[in-house]
């Protein structure tokens, strides 16, 4: 399968007023056509910046991309001009943002929005098409037509995050990008979001980046995970590497707090302690602070991220020894 | 009983995150420069007033009635020179001394209408937003009324009614203010009122006027005093503008407005009794303006970047 | 929309009855003899007494406001103290002058503010923004008088391009008197439109649906005028709107200053002559006018604001929507 999208050590800082904020450090990370790749980690662990960073959407100042490029179709997206940009945003990559509340222009019907994106990179359409290309996306996920002239508000979040949808696939993008798309969700929407966004990707072939915190998801929908902790990828694979296969402590934890049916656990392991001040990162690596198995040498040497077998990486010394990995 | 209530009091509780929350806005104060800058004039012009007030009590007032209100014809719109750094004005007298003295007036005035009309003003506000419903829209319907009115030209029609004078203009400023510090309490009451540990003190029992005081009013304070203290900017150049028409401080008292309606007439021969006063309410005025928006930046979390 | 519009009007009503109350009871204690100001000084007492008896001063206090009322509806608001003139012709003479300065100078204030505050709020602590935020500062803060003066010891007494006071007849001469009183008026009222759209328009701009639109594509033109603008117009407005009142006020400085024969000038001779009939005259028409501008602004809301809009363009919303009353 193709690489659509190649991350090579992507550094991205901002620069703020009480000191710097190491968003993102040496991130690789690779996307294959119609692949959906889950990137999961909690809050705070720089996956937004990372898919801003993608859309060239990072605010500067203060945020600075320090490093590192981003491979689109054989172009590097942190060197393309103004406009090469904005013919690539919406209409070979677009995203979808985290809260639909708050992703739509609440002065503006939605038809007119999805309409401005089909307009903006059709612009030998006359009006009159586009609006009914914008109707056609409403119908696609399962909003009728009729619609198309309310505004926002008039929307459940459901329903406007299928409007958010319908705008990102609306000029058939080549790479979907979905930032926790169902969190702000109620469950029941959650799961009718998740299946229409699958059916859909099946229908285009677009290649996703699912953002989220939850594995289910991840299970649910994605081929490939990457594991992310505050700022770096610790570990990814395929869906089985990770699930079955564990290798990364983080990665550990993160299942340990999953709740699981067929067990009768009295408590879930959440995972003790919190992520590293971003301002104030360690020396040594990251997680040891909140590993169980660290030792002298992860308080005091960075790991690199290694390759473990197949397209299973990891960024742990613990393990990397273990597996017998090279550096 | 009242020590277990103290024990379990939120209020005990409120007071200690208070203080951190207000630690928070002082370090976000401090933090802006321009906020402190504008501390520091008020301060300043706080230590002026109060020297000016030390001063005519010692010398009872010969000082005062030697220097600043006594003509000197000969003096008649003298420049500025070193002996008189302001100039003098058209009865000859010392203009700095006269902005000096008249800080008193221009600022107090300004500032106590304010405060007048927060006093005044923000129990209805905060009664209309806790009881809701008819109580709501009685007092509402009054302060609608009230706003309606253009606020210089219900103070001038107030001066108006009561005659030409200091008071009846600090009266007639309070009064004209009141519906809008109305406004602002019951729309933060409104944000407070429906939080939880207002529940929880209604459920032990307090009744409504603790709950207003005691639990609402505290947490409700900040867009207030926010307002409050952007407010007294435009009130004092509303004390200076009524001076200047003839309504609000009367010859021979010194007032910067009221110099500046006298300096009006001679504005060519003597530019500099023009400019001082002016430059005194500037000056002043965005002294508070400075720390009224340092004080909504450091209390409103919003805003915190 | 028409529903929403006569709602406002009937709301507006009220509150106009009660104003012209408040002042009425605000006025009616006022120390005056208005017969021996009609009469001279040398008039009989009986020939006083017969003329408080005709003016009415004699009625009880409802009496007497019932009678204003009745002829206020009429457009009538009795006579001058002074002179004897009829107030409701005065002040019909004198309106027209007072909203030249008045649209003018709230023209003046909207076309300065508004693009000042944009350009400051998306190029942000820029030099530009600094410098704006300077003046805007230093502006709101004058005291109106005090800038005429020396707006007049500049412009007309050095410079003798532009007359002191008065204003002129004749297309040409009116617009060369209309400058200085326009300036004076509409400073501080253009630098706080421009600081309260700069802060409005910085609040947009961290809004999600800012990057939805950045990531369609759009031109960064687009979403400064269309996206970012329409949104942030509606605190604007309310501003506007809110310190017309101031600007009716400034009025009355301004054109005693200016000599400028309107309303406001009017209302300052009237109280330094006691004739509260042309003061409350004055008050009340200011009020009105004031009143009207408000209803206006309420008007321009539900235009831009979709939530208002569709609350009465839709059938299907409940009967009794909720009125805004929130500050």
């Amino acid at each position: 399968m193709g690489k659509i999208l190649e991350i090579h050590d992507l550094k991205v800082c901002f620069h703020t007023e009480d000191g710097t904020v190491h968003a993102l450090n040496n991130v690789d990370l690779t996307l294959e056509d119609g692949i959906t790749l889950g990137l999961v980690g909690e809050t705070g662990a720089g996956k937004t910046t990372l898919a801003k960073s993608i859309m060239r959407l990072i605010p500067s100042p203060p945020g600075k991309i320090e490093n590192g490029e981003i491979i689109y179709d054989g172009k590097n997206i942190l060197e393309l001009s103004d406009t090469d940009i904005m013919s690539i945003r919406g209409q070979e990559i677009s995203m979808i943002f985290q809260d639909p509340m708050s992703s739509l222009n609440p002065v503006i019907t939605v038809g007119d929005q999805i309409a401005e994106v089909i307009q903006v990179h059709n612009k030998d359409l006359d009006k009159k098409e586009v609006f009914n290309r914008a109707c056609e996306m409403l119908e696609m996920v399962g909003i009728s037509a009729d619609r198309a002239f309310d505004y926002p508000h008039q929307f459940s979040g459901g329903m406007k995050q299928r409007v958010v949808i319908a705008m990102a696939l609306a000029c058939n993008p080549r790479i979907l990008i979905a930032d926790e798309p169902t969190t702000a969700l109620d469950v029941t929407i959650q799961a009718q979001v998740l299946e229409m966004m699958r059916e859909l990707k099946q229908k285009f072939n677009t290649a996703t980046l699912l953002i989220t915190h939850d594995l289910g998801v991840v299970a649910q929908m994605c081929e490939k995970v990457a594991i992310m902790y505050a700022g770096e990828i610790v570990e990814s694979g395929t869906v089985h590497d990770i699930f079955n296969n564990t290798l990364h402590p983080y990665t550990e934890g993160l299942l340990g707090a999953i709740p699981k049916i067929h067990l009768h656990e009295k408590r879930l392991q959440p995972i003790e302690g919190l992520m590293p001040d971003p301002m104030d990162m360690p020396k040594g690596c990251i997680f040891c602070d909140r590993c169980k198995y660290a030792t002298e040498r992860c308080k005091n040497e960075h790991p690199q991220i290694t390759n473990v077998g197949g397209e299973h990486t990891v960024r742990c010394f613990l393990r990397q020894d273990e597996k017998g990995g090279e550096e | 009983m009242h020590k277990a209530k103290t024990q379990f009091d939120p209020a005990v509780k409120d007071k200690q995150e208070q203080r951190t929350l207000f630690q928070q806005a002082v370090r976000q104060f401090k933090h802006n420069k321009m906020a402190v800058a504008g501390l520091i004039i008020i301060l300043i012009l706080l230590a002026i007033i109060i020297a000016t007030v030390v001063i005519d009590i010692v010398t009872d007032q010969s000082f005062y009635n030697e220097h600043v209100i006594k003509q000197d014809l000969s003096l008649r719109l003298a420049k500025p020179s070193a002996e008189h750094i302001f100039g003098c004005d058209e009865y000859g007298r010392d203009l700095f001394l006269r902005i000096i003295w008249g800080t008193r007036l221009s600022l107090t005035i300004g500032i106590a209408a304010i405060f007048l009309s927060v006093i005044i003003g923000a129990p209805f506000g905060i009664i209309a937003g806790y009881y809701g419903k008819t109580t709501d829209n009685i007092i509402m319907r009054f302060m609608d009324v009230l706003l309606s009115v253009p606020y210089i030209l219900l103070a001038m029609a107030i001066v108006a009614a009561l005659g030409k004078s200091t008071i009846n203009l600090l009266i007639a400023l309070s009064v004209s203010g009141i519906a809008k510090y109305a406004r602002i309490a019951r729309a933060s009451v409104m944000v407070v009122k429906d939080n939880e540990y207002v529940e929880a003190a209604r459920a032990m029992g307090a009744n409504d006027f603790t709950i207003m005081f005691k639990y609402i009013l505290p947490n409700a304070l900040a867009p207030i005093l926010v307002q409050l203290s952007l407010g007294i900017g435009d009130s004092i150049l509303a004390v200076a503008g009524l001076s200047f028409l003839g309504l609000g401080v009367q010859y021979p008292q010194a007032e910067w407005g009221a110099i500046l309606t006298a300096a009006r007439t001679y504005m060519l021969q003597a530019w500099h009794v023009s400019i001082f006063p002016g430059i005194a309410l500037i000056i002043s005025v965005i002294a508070f303006n400075l720390f009224g928006d340092g004080l909504r930046d450091a209390l409103d979390p919003k805003l915190k970047r | 929309m028409a529903r929403y519009i006569i709602k406002r009007i009937l709301l507006a009503i009220p509150v106009l009855i009660g104003a012209t109350f408040l002042v009425f009871t605000i006025l009616f204690f006022t120390p005056s003899d208005p017969a021996r100001m009609i009469l001279g000084s040398s008039a009989t007492e009986e020939a006083i007494e017969a003329m408080n008896e005709e003016l009415g001063i004699n009625d009880p206090f409802f009496v007497r406001y019932f009678n204003y009322m009745k002829g206020l509806v009429q457009g009538d608001m009795g006579r001058s103290y002074r002179n004897n003139s009829s107030v409701s012709e005065t002040i019909a003479g004198r309106l027209g002058n007072t909203l030249i300065l008045a649209s003018a100078g709230m023209l003046f204030a909207i076309i300065i503010g508004i693009p000042v505050g944009i350009l400051s709020a998306v190029k942000q602590y820029s030099k530009i923004d600094n410098a704006t935020m300077f003046i805007t500062l230093f502006l709101t803060a004058v005291p109106t008088f005090w800038y005429a003066l020396i707006l007049v010891i500049i412009f007309a007494l050095k410079l003798h391009w532009l007359p002191a006071s008065g204003m002129g007849v004749g297309l040409v001469p009116l617009l060369k008197s209309l400058i200085l009183p326009t300036i004076t008026l509409g400073s501080g009222y253009a630098a706080m439109i421009a600081r309260t759209t700069r802060s409005s328009v910085l609040e947009v701009i961290r809004q999600d649906y800012i990057d939805t639109a950045r990531a369609k594509g759009v031109s960064e033109k687009t979403v400064i005028w269309k996206h970012m603008l329409k949104n942030a117009l509606i605190p604007i407005v309310t501003v506007v709107g809110l310190n017309f009142g101031s600007l009716l006020g400034g009025s009355v400085l301004t054109e005693t200053i200016f000599s400028w024969p309107g309303v406001g000038r009017y209302v300052v001779d009237s109280i330094s002559y006691r004739d509260t009939n042309a003061v409350l005259g004055s008050v009340v028409t200011l009020t009105i006018l004031f009143t009207i501008v408000n209803l206006a602004v309420d008007i321009i809301y539900a235009l831009i604001d979709p939530r208002i809009k569709s609350q009465y363009a839709v059938k299907r919303r409940k009967k009794h929507a909720q009125s805004e009353n929130a500050v």
